[in-house]
């Protein structure tokens, strides 16, 4: 079978002149290193990774906006440099946190002008656009200007477009940044049920939302620094840290005295955030045994324990124990919803 | 065209983006009709300016009627250098640039339809400000033959849209840094193509090196046709400009097509395509 999605040793480098340097050198900066991928038709697959680890670039060398600097990629069986035209008729992308379409119009009829770069003839046109307005909640604003819909909403006619010309490989680039929970939660569900609708579609999602990438995708890789570190399924990824727990912990330090965590082996701290006199950490530990170590410095300073709890490693956790880095800041590390379990 | 794909389904996709895309400026300019006032009343003022100087001097009617029709058909210099060449900046900013490159679609077809949107509008204002003009300053106008006057606008339309088309490109790669050559395009294009006199007066010389703006042609071409009899004015006889005008747009349209091909794959080598900042 084709694969929907194939890369080898895929990579792309940007080259830019330092502003503010003496140097009139070039710098080249690695975007993407040596990927390979291969997503077979039918599977919503999900690159997770920080900002500016690659995905995006990864994503527009797909959808044939950006060349690579070396290696292959096709698309539905076909190179990404040869056969451009054939892949953007078997593609869509939709960017979270863009707008697109002209203000003047209304939001049916922008989605009506995308319809026409496909060729989609006027009654099947506007029948879709009604049914993915319906989906985005925008039915009631069907025929208010651009201009005069939030950003929010904008958003969210640009959410349709994606879907308009029922593309067999969709591109997702972080689809729920910015959107409200409810409406966030609405555009995972039409998701998961697009993908049920026809057999063979194929999403490749990025996201930063680690419970995002945990609910809808078959696959996930992870990605840092342009490289594909590991890649597997949800669960499969977890057993990468097998025995490994998550604790978090809040405390309240008396005197100002905060125990020190640094020398003891088999802990990890991924987070520290202190508020009101109140300190949270989150640790991922090699084994339980680690949590007597954790007790005995508790005791030693005297903090108070505001509570404990113990977790099951999730993705976060993963990208932490294989790149040492933390995947998200605080800011954007929740996800716009409270998950479904 | 997408492999595959026959030569009809592919000319069908075509027009339904061209029709699309016109779509845009057609409805815009029907949504917005506080265009006309502006784009109307202050072409007739700047030129009533002039006309009122003109007249003082007991200037020869001729030269009015060059100064009503280059000020009639500024609006269209300045639609293909804004809602031409530079509308692609404006395409990327508002995020339309990188949909129009994930689609299967020639970027010609929107350019097309760009130019059919702009013309429709353009045409519009011109005519307006034409006939305005004429009658407010009694500019007596007689067209010799309408059909070559037809000819000689139509052509001159094609060529400079097709200009508007290169610099378009030229936009796509460059960006932000093209608003600087669309500003200096500005003054030395009215002077040179002679918006506001006959351009003969320029001399044999720089006024065959402002040919290749298809306007300085067209603007000739037209004052022949539309004061009727005029010789005084004459840089090249008309059918000659109708020839010329018929070459600078099949140049310029394989010139569009060649740089829109060329500027997309430098676009796509250094990523320029979405980076809006440029």
């Amino acid at each position: 079978m084709t694969p929907a999605v194939l890369t080898g040793d895929l990579g792309r480098t940007f080259t830019a002149k330092p502003f503010g340097s003496k140097s009139h050198k070039p710098v080249t900066v690695t975007a993407l290193s040596h990927v390979n991928l291969e997503i077979p038709p039918g599977e919503l697959f999900g690159l997770l990774g920080p900002n500016g680890a690659g995905k995006t670039t990864l994503i527009r060398i797909l959808s044939t906006l950006l060349l690579p600097s070396y290696g292959k990629a096709f698309v539905g069986g076909y190179d990404i440099e040869t056969h451009p035209q054939k892949i953007r008729s078997l593609i869509n992308m939709v960017s979270g946190g863009e707008t697109s379409g002209y203000g003047m119009l209304t939001a049916r009829e922008s989605l009506w002008l995308f319809t026409q770069f496909y060729g989609i003839p006027y009654n099947e046109a506007f029948k879709r656009i009604d049914y993915l307005l319906k989906v985005v909640g925008l039915e009631d604003r069907a025929n208010v200007k651009l201009h005069d819909l939030s950003t929010g909403m904008r958003q969210k006619v640009n959410f349709a477009r994606g879907f308009l010309n029922n593309p067999s490989v969709l591109f997702l680039d972080e689809p729920t940044l910015g959107l409200d929970v409810h409406i966030a939660r609405g555009v995972r569900t039409f998701i998961k049920e697009w993908m049920k609708e026809e057999e063979g579609r194929t999403i490749l999602l990025t996201t930063h939302y680690l419970q995002e990438a945990e609910q809808l995708c078959d696959r996930v890789a992870i990605i840092s620094d342009g490289k594909i570190i590991a890649c597997d399924t949800p669960d499969g990824l977890k057993k990468l840290i097998p025995g490994r727990i998550r604790l978090e912990l809040v405390i309240q330090p008396v005197n100002g005295r905060t125990p020190s965590w640094n020398d003891i082996t088999g802990l990890n701290l991924i987070e520290e955030k202190e508020a009101d006199n109140e300190i949270l950490f989150r640790f991922l530990l090699n084994d339980e045994g680690i949590v007597h170590h954790i007790m005995n410095r508790l005791v030693n300073s005297e903090a108070r324990i505001l509570s404990l709890k113990k977790h099951e490693p999730d993705l976060e956790d993963v990208f932490v124990a294989i790149t040492g880095k933390k995947l998200c800041d605080d800011e954007t590390a929740e996800p716009p919803e409270i998950p479904e379990q | 065209m997408i492999e595959g794909e026959g030569f009809w389904k592919f000319l069908e996709r075509q027009i339904r983006v061209i029709i699309a895309r016109a779509y845009v400026r057609v409805v815009g300019m029907n949504r917005e009709p506080s265009w006309m006032l502006f784009d109307v009343s202050l072409p007739v003022l700047y030129l009533a300016a002039y006309l009122f100087l003109y007249k003082s001097m007991n200037a020869d009617e001729t030269f009015m009627g060059c100064l009503v029709l280059g000020g009639s058909m500024v609006g269209f210099w300045m639609n293909v250098l804004w809602g031409m060449a530079g509308q692609f900046y404006w395409e990327k900013e508002m995020g339309n640039l990188q949909i129009f490159f994930l689609s299967p679609i020639s970027r010609m077809s929107i350019l097309i339809g760009m130019a059919l949107g702009g013309m429709y509008s353009t045409i519009i204002r011109t005519l307006v400000t034409f006939f305005l003009a004429s009658w407010l300053f009694h500019v007596p106008f007689h067209v010799t033959n309408i059909w070559t006057l037809l000819a000689v606008f139509f052509l001159t339309l094609t060529a400079l849209y097709g200009l508007g088309m290169i610099g378009s490109s030229v936009f796509m790669l460059w960006g932000r840094k093209g608003l600087f050559l669309t500003e200096l395009l500005h003054e030395p294009v009215f002077f040179l193509s002679g918006f506001y006199f006959p351009v003969r007066i320029l001399g044999f010389v720089v006024a065959g090196i402002a040919s290749v703006l298809p306007i300085t042609l067209g603007l000739d071409g037209m004052r022949q046709v539309i004061y009727g009899g005029v010789t005084n004015i004459i840089f090249l006889p008309v059918g000659t400009e109708i020839l010329l005008l018929g070459i600078l747009t099949v140049l310029y349209g394989i010139g569009a097509c060649y740089f829109l091909n060329v500027m997309e794959k430098r676009a796509k080598q250094d990523g320029r395509i979405l980076t809006r900042w440029l």
